[in-house]
């Protein structure tokens, strides 16, 4: 573990939470509002709540939390369809773990495997297509969830699927785009924002060149993250320091991973099999034109949505939960009437509890149920960033 | 789900057809190494890679792979989740 203790060092965590304190400190003090910004993705939401950052940082700064979680935006409407295709008699259908949970209008697809679905869970879409080989007779199914992350692994086994001439592997896909919920959330009146936290992992994938829009549209800095508490830390000093010098700029401190162009043939791949949906329903956001993907024609044979009845029906959400807030983040996961109480990861009612990624599981899991557990408490021994 | 793994490629199984053999903190199984094989200088045994839903998704140097391996590490419940499933089989 040699290479490990500088991104923990509790040392440079405090050197770090003190250049913020001493750059946001001046903007606050002009504007008279503390400085929001957003981390997109779900994986930064766990590593904040995880070692606390959110108390570590001075009051000036206002860390919201995103709809990058690609569990918690998929509607209920869009579960449902998922259920009707697993009931079909002859289907075989998978799913990675986190989805299985996640509740529809009349409940999970853990609940319709107790009734008798063929249900499994795999851990990569190549398992789906390897049962699929192993299983000529029947039709098997591939839950396709995720951001541009995930999407490359579905668009690979489908090229797989074709170059092997298999015929009953079929893709639902639900894989869905960064770029057009994050412009979603810009033209939201309910939310000011000061800049964000870009997505670690998805950038890997797209580089950062497709975020040039939020500075260039918006007027809003934005700085790719990576996982380490440190790393958090250090976007969130370049994104107070872009603020201080009237910069406004997509930076990247994600260096060790996320190159500019992102990766050339990951993009080549999903330009093969997909194509932009007109439009697409996600939890809290609503409708969002072309921010999903669908199989393109020359898939067409492989897309269960075309082979299967899907209800294709719009659900609303449960009128206790508040996930869509939640993932806009006009609210805190604590505000929710249901947080903690009806809502808990054992049971869920909201996409934003099942996932370990969610905001409300990340609260819940790391004990902030209430406010008073959620604001600086820096008077105390700063905590160990570790 | 939506995490990456650091693993080693421990053995280049067939090029062509883009699998590899990876290890994860002790426990082996196959991914696809398709998506990193343009990397500047090649894929070879012994890189570590970000290994997300059984592919590879990008080349790390070893001093990032071990950071982020034992950061995740601990997260717990999650690196656990993340391992038994890496580690699982799918019943055919």
């Amino acid at each position: 573990m040699k290479f490990v203790d500088e991104y923990r060092d509790p040392a440079a965590a405090r050197a770090a939470v003190a250049q913020i304190e001493a750059l946001a400190g001046p903007l606050t003090e002009r504007s008279g509002q503390h400085l929001k910004f957003m981390e997109v993705c779900g994986g930064h939401t766990h590593t904040i709540y995880k070692h606390g950052i959110e108390n570590l940082l001075p009051e000036s700064v206002e860390l919201v939390h995103g709809p990058g979680c690609p569990v918690c935006v998929i509607p209920m409407g869009r579960v449902e369809d998922a259920i009707a295709v697993a009931e079909t008699p002859g289907v075989i259908f998978t799913s990675f773990g986190d989805m299985m949970r996640v509740p529809g209008a009349d409940g999970n697809l853990l609940e319709a495997k107790a009734r008798g679905a063929d249900v499994r869970m795999v851990y990569s879409p190549l398992d789906a297509l390897r049962i699929a080989e192993a299983n000529p007779d029947r039709q098997v199914v591939f839950f396709a969830v995720g951001f541009e992350t995930t999407a490359p692994s579905t668009a690979v086994t489908l090229l797989k699927a074709k170059e092997r001439g298999v015929t009953n592997f079929l893709v639902f896909c639900n894989h869905v785009t960064i770029v057009p919920p994050v412009k979603a959330i810009l033209e939201s009146p309910d939310l000011r924002l000061d800049g964000f936290l870009g997505p670690g992992h998805v950038s890997t994938v797209i580089g950062n060149r497709p975020y040039r829009f939020v500075p260039a549209v918006y007027g809003k800095p934005l700085v790719t993250a990576g996982f380490e508490p440190l790393d958090i830390l250090q976007a969130i000093v370049m994104l107070v320091r872009q603020l201080n010098d009237g910069r406004c700029e997509v930076e990247n401190q994600y260096t060790r991973a996320v190159h500019d162009e992102g990766n050339p043939r990951a993009l080549a791949i999903l330009a093969e099999v997909f194509e932009l949906r007109p439009h697409f329903e996600w939890r809290g956001l609503g409708f969002i034109s072309q921010s999903a993907l669908k199989l393109n024609d020359a898939f067409a044979d492989y897309d269960a949505e075309l082979r299967f009845n899907v209800p294709g029906v719009r659900v609303a959400d449960p009128k206790a939960c508040q996930c869509g807030e939640v993932l806009k983040g006009v609210i805190k996961p604590w505000e929710c009437k249901v947080f903690g109480t009806a809502c808990t990861p054992e049971t869920p009612i909201g996409t934003c509890m099942v996932s370990s990624e969610g905001a409300c599981a990340a609260y819940y899991n790391y004990g902030r149920f209430t406010r008073a557990a959620t604001i600086p408490v820096r008077a105390a021994e700063p905590e160990p960033v570790a | 789900m939506c995490l990456g793994i650091p693993g080693q490629l421990v053995e280049i199984i067939d090029v062509e057809q883009h699998r590899g053999m990876a290890d994860i903190d002790g426990v082996r199984r196959e991914i696809n190494i398709g998506l990193v094989l343009n990397e500047p200088g090649g894929l070879k045994v012994g890189d570590w890679v970000l290994i997300h839903v059984g592919f590879a998704m990008s080349v790390l140097d070893e001093e990032e792979a071990e950071r982020t391996l034992s950061f995740i590490k601990l997260m717990g419940e999650v690196w656990d989740d993340e391992k038994a499933q890496f580690s699982q089989e799918a019943p055919l």
